[in-house]
């Protein structure tokens, strides 16, 4: 019996089309619009002025606080604008637009192919190293990484989970690294261990991805401490308390963070970032992403600079597809749809999911007939029909009373239901209602 | 013959028991309360509509035998009329406040604003919200899932289906401000009758600059500030570019609707314009 | 291009739906159907008929005409309710007490909540009971199998030479009043493996424990329903009675006499494991079928009647709120908390 998590989840269709493509480097765009928030946290603040030249890597826009990243330029050339643009929310959000002129990088940056294996920066400047690379969560969450390092006084981290889980269907990128970039991958892990000052790493892969297992496993032998975990094929096994779970056994308490079980967790896409932050001096400023879909020609994986529009990656690809009905930012259970093609490829952009109409359309939502199949798949373990029917009528306190701050979002229970009830749709709204709430309360 | 009065008296006597517990649980339980707040929760509407900022009329009523000065409270739905009464009861001053409606600071009709994209949640306007900006250019604008009218008690709102935005039925509004509320766009605004119900104000809300709002909407506000420099008292500002017409200053002389290149500016109640000549001696009047 | 569609996650569908966990269970039903209506010939096939048909219809009537909603007749749950009424009833009942069955399970039991969803009670119980304390002697006249067609099994019985007859629970029942002694009822009745392939008078669904279990597994492995109530039932009749047989032998029939006579299959399988009124989570569900159980066996042991479990769902059912306030699902992460504290 293969691990996995121990409450609820779900098993979609894997539809992993692109799975096996190696990744091709797209084509420098003719212009990049670099969107200044695109992590959790504060916006960052704008560095550079119209008519600047940028060179590639060079800084352009700085963190604005602890829970902030700085953001890097991913071509060189002029800045043209900086003004407002529609990003994955829909909304206009700033951002720096630059117009590409050649491809020059910053002088410190290595450009090289070759594997540095020998890690001779301290604890402090792996950490100053990928606080200033910019390096946020690449799974999709896009947390600033050097905050998830940097473990509060008092507590101990035990050991490194790597999320190699990529349990989202469609998606692939994490999955393709690990195969190309096996060995850079091991030797981030490492600098992470030194960073965290632990000698135990696990990475956690599913099951559907043999060949990643097989390989990991090999290489991992001539790297102390690491070792790979093979997990059921699960949704939502790559949410990092469900993960941690299935890893370590151990539940991460409500409302707290993993480091209270002693374990940190980081993805293996992250984990490539670092080790090029750090081996390789390089930022964070072109990542992997997916461009998939049932009736995409060429389901593709493409290293991308940050800034492109999609359109440019849907076109690599094969072009939109006639019957598209939703273009889906990151996977299709936790993604987010997206209004235009002019969007840019942000950190977080794990994936371009192209739907057929089909698909994409909802199904009528019915009366609830308690089947109760939402509460036996969610994976904290909460009533989502009643989450639901609270939030629609507004009762705050029972929603708080029965812990809508712990929904993970995954959406199993909206995917579950028989009536095609837009659980996911109340409990988030809820979920937002109650969290101002509750920071209001905790305020005064 | 003899069963039929033994239950008899059994529940007679049940009966008698029953009512004397319950007279002296009644008389220990008692609590006392100012009999003026039955009285001013009479002359209340009784709709609960929560306008006041109490829950309900009975808590309002309470408010106002409480309070030593009651200038500050107002029921929206009974308006001046209530509020007198109630002061009467109470042997307090109230000032008359200025009657108010509901009014909607967006006209993106579905012809003026086209749909760049489809919604396919849950029907709700707070969760397209928290989604995204909505299935049209504009991010500010009603979202015309009706989120108002479902919150209106009063039957004073409805969907107008052509142009795919809440229309407000004057006559039933009471400006209890539950639409306000609901509105997660916040373009919904509580503002003063005017005289003789006459009204003028922004049916925009979009905070984009010109271009940007003209593009994604024929009737937004591009804030060309036109309006304000035709406006001889100065009530018009213009604020994170969209034009706002200051009810207090406003002396509804209409010089600013014929300057709005996109027709933002909106009239309510004004007799069909008449030449220049008349509307001054109208004035004179 | 076609305008992109927004919606919020999660974007896929497992493609369940309500019609087919309804026609799911349906299917289940078919061997206790086919079965009964070999045991009971066209008799059977009336009640049933009649039943689906007047509660789809009923249904229809009500939706269309009282609610002026869109009929969703089509989504199986009427014709599902009507299956599980006519399986409770004797076959050769007169059409028209079915009828008005149907009309108080469908119309009182689900339709005057509001329809699919919203009932407190299962309607076909509420349907069952109703017809049960308003006709007592027609629901409890009793056909006996077909006896030509008992030979299949190469079986000659001699118990069943009435066209009519009591079901093994009166029998026992009666016998128990009567002060006879437990073991000469026993001969009385039919032999255990009589009893597993349905070879007793009884509601026309309820009889062959073979065909009821066989539609149980495939609910189980389609995954419409969840162990946990059936198994609660079953394991607490089992219990109950087998404590009882130990304290006096004399006096009480065994676990499996009670497992497979009357409605225990059937009403821990299909009737129970409604969606609509059984708790949500599966510590509620274990603790709904313990309390089925128990009250059943109470019933059948100390009450009244012979039979028990249309009672004891109903008023399990109305326990139902009440267990979702106070179980909830074991929440991730609460393990730990309590380990600590």
């Amino acid at each position: 019996m293969l691990k996995t998590f121990s409450l609820g989840g779900v098993h979609p269709e894997e539809n992993k089309f692109s799975a096996g493509q190696k990744i091709e480097t797209l084509e420098i765009p003719e212009q990049v619009s670099v969107l200044v928030a695109q992590h959790i946290g504060g916006p960052a603040e704008v560095a550079v002025d119209k008519g600047d030249q940028v060179k590639v890597g060079q800084i352009i826009a700085t963190a604005a606080g602890f829970v902030s990243t700085n953001i890097h330029s991913p071509v060189s050339g002029t800045v043209l604008k900086i003004d407002t643009i529609i990003d994955a929310s829909g909304y206009r959000k700033k951002a720096i637009i630059i117009k590409t002129e050649g491809d020059e990088w910053e002088a410190n940056i290595d450009r090289s192919e070759t594997l540095v294996k020998e890690i001779t920066a301290t604890p402090q400047e792996i950490i100053r190293k990928i606080t200033n690379a910019g390096i946020v969560g690449l799974g999709g969450a896009t947390f600033p990484s050097h905050v998830k390092l940097s473990v509060p006084p008092g507590k101990k981290c035990e050991v490194l989970i790597l999320n190699g889980v990529e349990c989202e269907p469609y998606l692939t990128s994490d999955h393709q690294l690990m195969m190309e970039k096996g060995e850079e991958i091991l030797v981030g892990t490492k600098i992470l261990m030194k960073a965290l000052n632990v000698d135990k790493a696990i990475i956690g892969i599913e099951n559907n991805k043999k060949d990643a297992i097989e390989k990991m496993s090999e290489l991992s032998k001539s790297y102390d401490g690491i070792s790979i975990q093979p997990l059921k094929v699960q949704y939502p096994q790559g949410g990092e308390k469900q993960l941690i779970d299935a890893c370590i056994g151990k539940q991460v308490p409500s409302g707290k963070l993993p480091i209270e079980v002693g374990a940190v967790v980081q993805n293996t896409g992250t984990v490539f970032a670092v080790y090029e932050a750090v081996q390789k001096n390089k930022p964070l400023f072109e990542r992997v992403v997916t461009v998939t879909g049932k009736s995409v020609k060429k389901p593709s994986n493409f290293k991308a600079r940050i800034g492109t529009p999609i359109s440019q990656l849907i076109d690599a690809a094969g072009g939109l597809p006639e019957d598209t009905g939703k273009i889906i930012g990151g996977g299709p259970m936790m993604g987010k749809a997206l209004t235009t093609t002019d969007i840019p490829v942000t950190k977080g952009s794990s994936g371009i999911l192209i739907m057929p109409e089909e698909i994409a359309k909802r199904k009528p939502s019915q009366n609830c007939i308690r089947c109760a199949k939402c509460v036996s798949v969610c994976p904290m373990g909460l009533s989502p029909y009643l989450l639901m029917t609270v939030s629609e009528k507004s009762v705050w306190d029972r929603a708080e009373e029965e812990k809508i701050m712990d929904c993970i979002e995954c959406g199993s229970c909206s995917f579950t239901c028989p009536s095609s009830r837009p659980l996911l749709d109340y409990i988030r709204l809820g979920k937002g209602t109650v969290g101002q709430i509750i920071r209001n309360r905790t305020n005064k | 013959m003899n069963v039929i009065s033994i239950t008899i008296i059994t529940l007679a006597s049940l009966g008698v028991a029953a009512a004397i517990i319950l007279y002296f649980v009644a008389q220990k339980f008692k609590v006392f309360e100012d009999p003026r707040i039955d009285e001013v929760e009479e002359v209340l509407p009784a709709a609960n509509c929560g306008g006041c900022g109490f829950p309900g009329c009975r808590a309002f009523a309470e408010a106002l035998v409480k309070a030593d000065d009651i200038s500050d409270l107002n029921c929206p739905v009974g308006g001046a009329d209530t509020m007198s009464k109630a002061a009467s009861i109470l042997g307090k001053k109230v000032q008359a406040a200025a009657p108010t409606v509901a009014v909607l600071k967006c006209n993106g009709t579905c012809e003026s604003r086209p749909r760049l994209n489809h919604y396919d949640g849950a029907e709700s306007c707070s969760i397209a919200a928290s989604l995204y900006g909505g299935e049209t250019g504009c991010s500010y604008g009603c979202l015309g899932m009706g989120e108002c009218v479902d919150a209106c008690q009063f039957n004073a709102m409805y969907m107008d289906k052509e142009t795919g935005l809440p229309v407000i039925k004057e006559e039933n509004c009471v400006s209890c401000g539950a639409c306000v509320a609901a509105c997660p766009k916040k373009i919904i605004e509580i503002r003063k009758q005017g005289p003789k119900n006459r009204r003028i104000y922004v049916a925009c809300a979009n905070k984009d600059k010109g271009g940007v709002a003209k593009k994604a909407c024929s009737s937004a506000c591009i804030a060309c500030s036109k309006c304000m420099k035709a406006c001889p008292f100065g009530a018009i500002i213009v604020h994170q570019n969209v034009a706002q017409i200051n009810p207090e200053t406003c002396r509804y002389c209409r010089k600013c609707t014929p300057e709005c290149p996109t027709g933002a500016i909106l009239e309510a109640n004004f007799p069909p314009k008449k030449e220049k000549k008349e509307l001054v001696k109208d004035k004179a009047e | 291009m076609n305008t992109l569609t927004v919606s919020p996650s999660p974007h896929v569908h497992s493609g369940d739906s309500v019609k087919k966990n309804m026609y799911g269970v349906i299917i289940a039903l078919l061997p206790a159907l086919a079965a009964s209506i070999f045991y009971f010939g066209i008799g059977a096939v009336v009640v049933t008929i009649t039943s689906v048909l007047a509660c789809v219809v009923f249904e229809y009537l009500i939706q269309k005409y009282l609610l002026k909603n869109k009929p969703s007749i089509f989504d199986g749950s009427a014709a599902l309710t009507g299956l599980l009424l006519a399986f409770n009833l004797p076959t050769y009942l007169p059409i028209w007490i079915i009828i008005i069955g149907s009309l108080v399970a469908i119309g009182i039991g689900k339709m005057s909540f509001g329809g699919l969803g919203n009932n407190p009670f299962n309607p076909a119980l509420v349907g069952r009971v109703f017809l049960l304390i308003s006709f007592p002697v027609q629901m409890t006249t009793w056909p006996t199998p077909i006896i030509s067609r008992l030979h299949y099994f190469g079986i000659t019985p001699e118990i069943l030479d009435a066209t009519t007859g009591a079901t093994p629970l009166s029998i026992l029942k009666e016998g128990v009043s009567n002060g006879v002694a437990n073991a000469e009822i026993m001969q009385q009745l039919p032999s255990l493996s009589e009893l597993f392939f349905g070879l007793m008078g009884g509601s026309a669904g309820e009889s062959a424990a073979a065909a009821l279990i066989l539609g149980g597994l495939y609910l189980l492995i389609k995954k419409i329903i969840t162990w946990h109530i059936p198994v609660s039932i079953i394991g607490t009749v089992v219990i109950f009675t087998t404590l009882l047989k130990l304290i006096h032998p004399d006096l009480y029939a065994g676990p499996a006499f009670h497992l497979l006579t009357g409605g225990v299959l059937l009403g821990a399988i299909f009737m129970a494991t409604d969606y609509v009124t059984s708790p949500m989570s599966h510590k509620g569900m274990l603790i709904f079928g313990i309390g089925i159980g128990v009250i059943t066996v109470l019933i059948r042991i100390f009450g009244s009647f012979p039979e028990g479990v249309s009672f004891a769902i109903l008023i399990m059912n109305g326990f139902v709120p009440l267990i979702d306030k106070y179980i909830k699902p074991k929440r991730f992460g609460e393990v730990i908390k309590t380990q600590k504290a």
